[in-house]
């Protein structure tokens, strides 16, 4: 059984490094911790932050990078998360989206409920997962040395990129975003469209 | 038995399939997520053939609520296909158009509906309507070939207009009631 606690990554310094000089990214983050991190880093209206639906943040983050091709578009979620959207890698796949990136921080637990294991504590391997559905672009994060190498993936926009972090399960503290789901996506509808966004029609 | 006449694709005489394309291209509409259905089949083929519509066939439908919140984040305006017994797997994801104010017009082909041959269709078929309606989704039928396109423009308006989940339920009479040589 893979042990995380030896090699995992602090989850937030992890955001904060892939965050850096972000540019007009567009971050979509699932639900839960993933939420909690891209709002400690820094919450900007490039940040849509999940209250719900699980399982979705891959899809969103796929409706966005269509919608906006030229901007990075990048996915960040929990393995939870993750698990319960695999046929959206799937679709991601035959997409090919090119300008799409999907990291997972994995800290193999269910964080929101109880710290409750997840598949992935078991072996579930998302990363082989991905490959399988048709990521040509994959990486397995488990040391610190290999966050600035993810950076640059992130930024490249040669195709869907897939990655997984192995993250440490610790509860850091909550950092919460707006809670007002329609000002979250007035925001970023305006920060990508400016103001007429309000006027589409 | 031809597994055609199990799920009835529109008669080549009916113009309401095409009629539903043109409507989709006056209202702008340029991701189409779903998951297919033969009542579908000839919108679909439509849709794959014109090169200013992404069409992302999904694994789940669920998966196109998700689209297209992603769609109406970048400014894109979608909709979504599918079959009565898919919007079932929409059910908590419709959370996610209430919560944002998302415009996520849904065009549904009935089953369990009409005339049904599979026993199968008939419990989703049946609560269809409830479902979506329980989750705030607007919606309306459409049962003559006549009604479905003013029925679709209206679910697309609404959609867009008052930032909401909308559906359009075509009944499974439009498609022409099965009888399997019975009659």
């Amino acid at each position: 059984m893979a042990t995380a606690n030896t090699r995992a990554l602090d989850r937030r310094e992890l955001c904060r490094a892939v965050l850096a000089d972000r540019g007009d990214m567009l971050v979509v983050a699932g639900l839960g911790a993933p939420a909690w991190d891209i709002t400690a880093v820094g919450d900007c209206p490039e940040n849509l932050p999940l209250w719900g639906g699980m399982g979705a943040a891959a899809m969103i983050g796929l409706g966005l990078s269509i919608a906006q091709p030229r901007r990075t578009v990048l996915v960040i979620t929990g393995d939870g998360e993750m698990l319960m959207g695999l046929g959206s890698l799937a679709t991601i796949a035959v997409k090919r989206p090119p300008n799409l990136a999907i990291l997972v921080q994995d800290n193999e637990h269910y964080g929101e409920t109880g710290m409750q294991e997840t598949a992935t504590r078991y072996g579930v391997d998302l990363v082989a997962i991905a490959r399988g559905a048709g990521f040509a672009r994959t990486m397995l994060v488990t040391s610190a040395d290999q966050v600035a190498p993810l950076r640059e993936a992130i930024h490249a926009g040669a195709g869907p990129l897939f990655a997984v972090a192995k993250v440490d399960a610790a509860s850091l503290p909550l950092v919460l975003p707006p809670r007002d789901g329609a000002y979250l996506q007035a925001r970023m509808r305006e920060a990508v469209l400016g103001p007429e966004a309000h006027h589409q029609l | 038995m031809q597994a055609e006449q199990l799920d009835k694709a529109p008669d080549d005489a009916a113009t309401w399939p095409d009629q539903i394309y043109d409507l989709l291209k006056s209202h702008g509409i340029r991701q189409v997520a779903l998951v297919p259905d033969a009542g579908h089949s000839r919108l679909i083929r439509r849709c794959l053939a014109d090169d200013s519509m992404q069409v992302v066939t999904l694994t789940t439908e669920e998966e196109g609520i998700a689209m297209l919140l992603g769609a109406w984040l970048g400014g894109d305006k979608g909709v979504l296909l599918m079959q009565s017994s898919g919007v079932g797997n929409c059910i908590n994801m419709l959370s996610l158009g209430i919560l944002h104010r998302t415009p996520m017009p849904m065009i549904v082909t009935m089953r369990g509906d009409f005339g049904e041959f599979n026993p199968a269709q008939v419990p989703m078929g049946s609560a269809t309507q409830t479902v979506l309606e329980a989750m705030g989704t607007i919606v309306r039928r459409a049962d003559r070939p006549e009604d479905v396109a003013p029925t679709v423009n209206a679910t697309i308006r609404m959609a867009f207009n008052t930032f909401r989940p909308t559906a359009t339920l075509i009944g499974q009479r439009v498609l022409g009631a099965k009888t399997f040589g019975k009659d």
